[in-house]
């Protein structure tokens, strides 16, 4: 094969990594921006969707399909309603504050963790993808006709992975009109803004708070739910998510979602590209060392604004 | 029947004594100002009338109901609005969905915010700025979104803490037909500056010193009385 086949394969298997990040990313950057609240287990609620995509497509046995489409609505619902729960009981509790919910954080890593390993097991496990057909993809030659198509060997992808893609644009531009266009979306704006305010103002902050991060982490359950099928689930798979989140959120400029979602399709490409080309770990150590850069010379990110 | 009645108010900071047994009637429909020189404790005072701060002592009622321990939030749902000497508007919201969250309240559905907030800015004349970010207005107008923040909750009592500081003189006479306009429906306590725009638009002024009512009466009699001038032209209290 030549270059420009490899090339194109790498960029859409990038794609689907930037799909997938960039609904989990934008989840962790949601909670920071309105929260304040550095969400150290959002990989692990990612995990938890994976882990639990797994029970319910197993529980319904026969049917992959529909197992598929109930674990797809079912599964994020029911990790939004744990982390409101956590909010609720925790985060809550220690008033939001910067360095013990950082902590607390941490701790309910480890308890989902620690209970998904107790109770789910040590193995991987897969998810059967609802639909899976290969679709080959044409490249062209220049032949003494002209330009004409062929379909070069292993140039091709497949129509789950396309989904994903498709999918994970679609959430995201529901997000983006939930935000910019709703009441509800202008009182979580209006709270990242101002708390204080809000309040003056009858905002419910706490039930905002409990709801977004309800929706945060349902983000990430939803981003696990799509990917599990390319990806296996395990009760370790949260530490990537969470580091290249991480790396996306500080990159777009905290809590900016136009600059997540961006940054996100800057990693998810260059992941995608650099692990064909060369290696993932490469892929980690030159994103890890772009945000050390991009925190020198920009701090506030892309499209953060500078906050006192 | 009288919108806001206080009674032996009192507000200790430690040792500081800033609002000392204030008692206070505002009647419906009346412009009532609130004036006294730097630190006579006028803005403690609507502190506590607004729930931002506890009161030592003391009660204050509201359209008839004990409100001096509802927190600030519930007084604006009843009925209570006011702006602060800060200017306090989300910045990074634009002037539209600024007034379209103080307006939550009241409008149950998106066609009823649209048309409370188009009355809200036209009253203030900001209608031609509604989608430009509250952050990019000038501070005059910032302060006129505040209005309009307040006026947009339909109000039975609109408080507002010195609403002319830092305007121009055109903006000023701008504001003075404003509370004119406001007066016909709207309770209005207003603490001011700016004696000008206290004589020409308040009904009863409260002149407050050393956090006491030092004297209350019409504009006229605030003009004629000795003791005010003292209180504003002698001693350590000096104000220009």
């Amino acid at each position: 094969m030549d270059f420009g086949p490899y090339l194109m394969l790498a960029t859409l298997e990038g794609a689907v990594t930037a799909a997938v990040l960039a609904l989990t990313a934008s989840g962790l950057a949601l909670v920071f921006g309105i929260m304040r609240v550095v969400n150290v287990a959002h990989g692990e609620f990612f995990m938890l969707g994976a882990v639990l995509a797994w029970w319910v497509t197993d529980l319904m046995g026969a049917t992959p399909v529909l197992g598929f489409a109930i674990a797809l609505v079912v599964v994020p619902l029911m990790v939004a309603a744990l982390a409101t729960f956590a909010d609720m009981t925790i985060l809550k509790r220690i008033n939001y504050d910067p360095e013990r919910t950082i902590v607390a954080t941490i701790g309910i890593l480890y308890i989902l963790q620690q209970v998904t390993l107790m109770t789910y097991g040590p193995d991987a496990r897969p998810v059967t993808a609802p639909f899976n057909t290969r679709l080959a993809l044409p490249w062209f030659e220049r032949t003494e006709d002209g330009i004409s198509l062929y379909w070069p060997w292993g140039l091709s992808i497949t129509s789950y992975k396309l989904a994903v893609i498709g999918a994970a644009g679609g959430v995201l531009l529901g997000l983006w009109a939930v935000m910019k266009r709703s009441r509800l979306g202008l009182m979580m704006r209006a709270t990242e803004q101002d708390r204080e305010m809000a309040l003056a103002f009858g905002i419910p902050v706490e039930r905002i708070y409990a709801l977004v991060f309800g929706m945060g982490a349902g983000l990430a359950a939803l981003a696990a739910v799509l990917v599990v099928p390319i990806q296996q689930a395990h009760y370790l798979m949260g530490g990537d998510p969470l580091l290249l989140s991480f790396i996306v959120v500080i990159i777009g400029g905290l809590g900016s979602l136009p600059g997540t979602v961006l940054a996100a399709l800057l990693i998810g490409l260059s992941d995608g590209i650099i692990s064909v080309f060369f290696s993932p770990t490469l892929a980690k150590i030159l994103a890890t060392l772009l945000v050390a850069m991009l925190l020198v010379f920009r701090p506030q990110g892309m499209f953060g604004e500078r906050r006192l | 029947m009288s919108v806001l009645v206080a009674k032996g108010l009192i507000r200790q900071f430690n040792g500081l004594r800033a609002v000392d047994n204030v008692t206070l009637e505002i009647p419906e429909q009346q412009v009532r100002a609130l004036i006294g020189p730097n630190g006579a404790g006028k803005t403690t005072l609507v502190g506590l009338l607004s729930g931002r701060l506890a009161c030592s002592n003391g009660r204050i009622d509201f359209l008839g109901r004990d409100i001096t321990k509802v927190p600030p939030h519930k007084r604006i749902a009843m009925g209570m609005a006011y702006t602060f000497q800060i200017t306090s508007i989300f910045p990074s919201l634009s002037v539209h969905e600024n007034v379209a969250i103080a307006a939550r309240r009241l409008c149950r559905n998106e066609k009823d915010t649209r048309a409370v907030v188009a009355d809200a800015l036209k009253r203030v004349s900001l209608a031609h700025v509604a989608n430009t970010d509250a952050a990019d207005l000038s501070y005059g107008h910032q302060r006129l979104l505040e209005i309009a923040m307040g006026l947009s909750q339909s109000p039975r009592l609109l408080i507002l803490d010195e609403p002319t500081q830092g305007l121009a003189e055109g903006e000023v006479a701008e504001f003075i037909k404003l509370i004119h306009d406001i007066r016909q429906n709207t309770t209005v306590l207003l603490i001011e500056h700016n004696m000008d725009v206290v004589m020409q638009v308040a009904d009863v002024v409260t002149v407050l010193n050393h956090g006491q009512v030092l004297f209350e009466g019409t504009p006229a009699d605030v003009q004629a009385n000795i003791e005010v001038q003292t209180a504003y032209l002698g001693g350590a209290h000096v104000k220009a």
